[in-house]
């Protein structure tokens, strides 16, 4: 067993933690502050190769894996959660497109997916609730070769960028009168699909996040992400593995920053003619947010490899639920370390701390995850 | 066109404080201080890639540094170069500018006498170091190959196919000097501003060449290469002490211009100004 990277994936993190030092880092305290979305990084994003980092070559991707893309997200994330909340939600779709898409879906939409010139987005949760996907609202019903779409979504990262929205809705009911699902995509443009209210956020700021409201929506049945009625397993398989992934990746470069600002932190601050990381006090809350980053490191890029590896299991719920309470935690550690600092809007700790909040619900809450987890454990042991 | 372009790794700045030197042998202790490419040199490859993409041709990024380097050279292709030759034997190491500047100008003929008599146009290099600093290596190379050469390059234009324009900017203004290929261009930072790899590149570059070449390839005589093969020498060293001492100003009654005239005392004795 050896838990090291690669040459070549130490080459990419490199690669990645330079840019986002560059382009990031220095502007992503006043994303925050002005909750702009910064969408002229998004090119940037697409020459990097990051927004389609796991699509194939001939797609205009790199052809990477998912391990590379969860690198991608922890070195965006270290400096704005909010931005790598974008690229993520744009991966969830894409990689719908990848897995279950037409050959001439991935040719029209695959390109301009990677090179960052169309943003993709995939659109589950309604005002009625995310998890339950079988009690959704949102009713796709075909004539001929047309879908005719209505309905409304709710908490859509991308909502008010997207070019193209995988979105998630109810096509029939079978013989016992449960839902048959089918994903449908949708072109930003099409008539009587609008973006609807824009949220006002705790965290991850600098993404939109949204509704989607859909009228009288016709799209051709070509449209359609998979098969007719199987948009249920696509959805799940997505939300549930590159999902959980990528939240995990996303927690876990907000831990990277709080681990890093402590030190910086404790080691200039000084307090009784010494700095603070000497107190014991101080070195206790450092030595949990280190754990808790190592933890979450391992339980990230294991999640990542087994969805590299064709492997499902509870994992990917295990890496969200552990990964998502532990940013909480090292947030709180960090601002109680920083005192006073820790409260200022000068310094990141708040920022951490709301954005590793407003991580908690994306591909669902801690409660869903341990039902998850819970499930897979009581049938396996 | 075809381009060399010489690539040095030099320890991360970020890790300074983590490089220790060899009391004995006054040589950095490499071992566990991470390396980056220095970034003058990454300047000299970006322009080779403008170059390219304006005039077609190739690029090779050449080191000479020991074996674990070349993961700085698989950098190098990522960011676009076409291949990349990797110069280290013992018998070069521990070489001052003089010896280092032989073996790169040798290793230039070896590579170039190989694809063809003076198979190169340019040999672009960072100016200087950021370890060394020097600024020695890029000049003597081209007198070994006996190529014109400039240094402290901030552009660099090609009208046409041999003839060369560069900038140097000096105290006075902005120098130009012209003159035809091949020739040797050392150039500063702000010549450019380095490309980011791309995930894109980093998987093109596994299917670009990465050669090794030892001395039993170049078969240089060992007396003018390495430790042995250098006329300088590093005399003393010592590291500088960079801790900072309070000096308090007391006085009750004192003025604004009381303390200027104090504060001016320490300079002036400090040596910062007369």
């Amino acid at each position: 067993m050896d838990f090291r990277f690669t040459e070549e994936q130490e080459m990419l993190r490199s690669a990645f933690a330079d840019f986002a030092k560059e382009e990031i880092a220095p502007y992503a305290a006043k994303w925050d502050q002005e909750d702009h979305v910064p969408m002229d990084i998004v090119p940037k994003l697409g020459e990097m190769g990051i927004m389609g980092i796991f699509v194939p070559e001939e797609y205009g991707g790199a052809g990477l894996g998912h391990i590379e893309r969860c690198m991608a997200l922890e070195e965006i994330a270290r400096y704005s959660a909010g931005l790598a909340m974008m690229v993520f939600t744009h991966h969830l779709g894409v990689a719908a497109i990848v897995d279950y898409g037409s050959e001439e879906q991935r040719q029209k939409w695959l390109p301009g997916m990677c090179d960052g010139s169309c943003v993709c987005g995939l659109a589950v949760t309604e005002p009625g609730g995310g998890s339950d996907v079988a009690g959704l609202k949102t009713e796709a019903v075909l004539d001929g070769d047309t879908w005719t779409i209505n309905g409304r979504k709710c908490f859509i990262t991308n909502s008010h960028c997207a070019g193209v929205t995988v979105i998630t809705c109810k096509s029939g009911e079978d013989e016992k009168g449960r839902a048959i699902m089918s994903t449908i995509a949708i072109e930003k443009g099409t008539e009587g699909f609008e973006p609807g209210r824009e949220e006002n956020k705790l965290g991850l700021k600098g993404s939109f996040t949204g509704e989607l409201i859909m009228k009288d929506v016709k799209v051709p049945v070509s449209n359609t992400v998979g098969e007719v009625g199987k948009g249920m397993p696509i959805t799940m398989k997505e939300l549930g593995e590159v999902g959980r992934a990528s939240m995990s990746a996303i927690e876990l470069g907000i831990l990277r920053g709080c681990l890093e600002d402590a030190v910086k932190f404790s080691k200039e601050r000084i307090l009784y003619g010494k700095p603070i990381s000497k107190l014991q006090a101080i070195q206790f809350k450092i030595a949990d947010i280190r754990c808790d980053y190592e933890a979450a490191r391992l339980m990230t890029y294991n999640a990542a490899a087994m969805k590299d590896a064709g492997k499902v299991g509870a994992e990917f719920s295990m890496a969200k639920y552990f990964i998502s309470e532990a940013a909480v935690r090292a947030a709180k550690n960090l601002t109680e370390i920083m005192g006073g600092y820790g409260v200022v809007n000068e310094y990141d700790a708040g920022r951490y701390l709301r954005d590793a909040i407003a991580c908690i619900p994306s591909c669902g809450t801690s409660e869903i995850q341990k039902m998850i987890i819970a499930g897979e454990t009581l049938k396996k042991f | 066109m075809d381009i060399l372009v010489f690539v040095k790794p030099v320890p991360d700045p970020d890790k300074y404080n983590e490089i220790r030197i060899d009391e004995k042998t006054k040589r950095l202790i490499r071992k566990d201080v991470d390396t980056i490419i220095d970034p003058m040199a990454k300047n000299a490859l970006e322009e080779a890639l403008r170059l390219r993409e304006e005039k077609g041709g190739t690029i090779t990024a050449i080191s000479m540094a020991p074996p674990e380097a070349a993961d700085k050279l698989r950098e190098c292709l990522a960011m676009g170069a076409d291949r990349a030759v990797l110069i280290s034997d013992p018998a070069f190491a521990g070489a001052d500018t003089y010896a280092t500047s032989y073996v790169l100008a040798k290793a230039v003929e070896y590579i170039t006498d190989e694809a063809g008599a003076k198979g190169f146009d340019l040999i672009l290099v960072g100016n200087e170091s950021a370890d060394g600093a020097t600024s020695h290596v890029p000049v003597q190379v081209a007198e070994w190959l006996g190529i014109p050469h400039a240094a402290g390059v901030s552009s660099i234009e090609m009208p046409g196919k041999t003839e060369i324009t560069v900038s140097r900017r000096t105290s006075a203004g902005v120098l130009q000097l012209q003159g035809n290929t091949p020739a040797l261009i050392s150039v500063v930072r702000d010549i450019n501003k380095p490309r980011h790899i791309s995930a894109m590149g980093i998987v093109k570059a596994r299917k670009k060449p990465l050669t090794l070449l030892t001395n039993e390839d170049l078969k240089l005589d060992t007396s003018l290469t390495g430790e042995t093969g250098s006329p300088t020498k590093a005399g003393e060293l010592s590291m500088l002490d960079m801790r900072r001492e309070a000096a308090p100003l007391t006085g009750e009654d004192a003025t604004a211009e009381d303390a200027a005239k104090a504060i001016l005392s320490i300079i002036r004795k400090a040596g910062i100004t007369e």
